[in-house]
């Protein structure tokens, strides 16, 4: 991508983002029972849905590389796994501070935050395999098959909420008359505000891994002549 | 204004994960470029 055309996106994530917040902050009505603490919501959850999206993306990958064998396959796992936990950190990390004026305390051991925070461990230790591995093509296949192995507990995720009786709130995006629409609007902005930025995100990572590639082909060629 | 400095919190520890994110992958790609530069420049003198 050229410079001017990353500078553009870039930018437009930046409004977007800057959109979502300021509609979050002074647009979206004040929740009767939470207060204000209840603005935490547009990103939270989008978060939580967009780290889902990026771990899709990276099974996706995964599995293009284990039928393919094509380097850049691996390249897109490899990028939306980082991204995706990224946003998974954010989660992790919002979920606590809206958790402890919401419910009096900052964690509790139910199905949606345990499946989360192992979601979060599984996708670490992805890309702490990735380091262990030293040939790109081995590195590849075997982090291809941990990474189909441990999708699994994405639709573990989405589903705890509808499976199991948990201290986090049942769904109420995806249902009707769940949310207020004022705040469904700003749910929405928030979500595709954060979409963009996870897709600006790859693109820059997957960018980082095509310059790798070229550094390790320089190299050998540097080697052998 | 109850629990404003939580809200503020977790928008500020949200943005920041993904600020130090987007530097870091930049930083590391531009330190990567300046390898392939030298690469390419000790190749073509090699030549």
């Amino acid at each position: 991508m050229k410079m001017t055309g990353k500078v553009l996106s870039a930018a437009a994530v930046v409004l977007l983002l800057g959109a979502s917040a300021y509609g979050a902050f002074f647009l979206a009505p004040t929740e009767l029972t939470m207060g204000i603490v209840q603005r935490i919501f547009y990103l939270h959850a989008p978060c939580g849905m967009t780290a889902l999206a990026a771990f899709i993306v990276c099974f996706v990958g995964n599995l293009g590389f284990l039928f393919k064998r094509e380097a850049k396959w691996d390249w897109l796992a490899v990028s939306s796994a980082e991204v995706g936990l990224a946003f998974c950190t954010v989660v992790l990390l919002t979920g606590p501070i809206w958790a402890k004026p919401a419910w009096g305390v900052y964690w509790a051991w139910d199905a949606r935050l345990t499946s989360t925070l192992v979601l979060w461990l599984l996708y670490l230790s992805y890309l702490i395999l990735r380091t262990m591995v030293e040939d790109p093509d081995r590195r590849a296949l075997i982090s291809s098959f941990y990474g189909v192995f441990i999708f699994l507990d994405v639709p573990l995720v989405y589903g705890s909420i509808w499976w199991w009786r948990t201290q986090h709130p049942q769904p109420v995006v995806f249902t009707s008359g769940g949310l207020n629409p004022e705040m469904r609007k700003i749910f929405y902005l928030s979500w595709l505000s954060l979409m963009a930025l996870m897709v600006l995100l790859v693109r820059q990572r997957y960018e980082l891994e095509d310059v790798r590639a070229e550094a390790q082909t320089l190299a050998q060629e540097a080697e052998a002549g | 204004m109850k629990n404003l400095g939580s809200l503020m919190a977790a928008y500020m520890i949200g943005w920041g994960v993904f600020f130090i994110y987007f530097v870091t992958v930049a930083r590391r790609t531009a330190d990567l470029r300046k390898v392939v530069e030298r690469l390419k420049q000790s190749l073509t003198r090699g030549k």
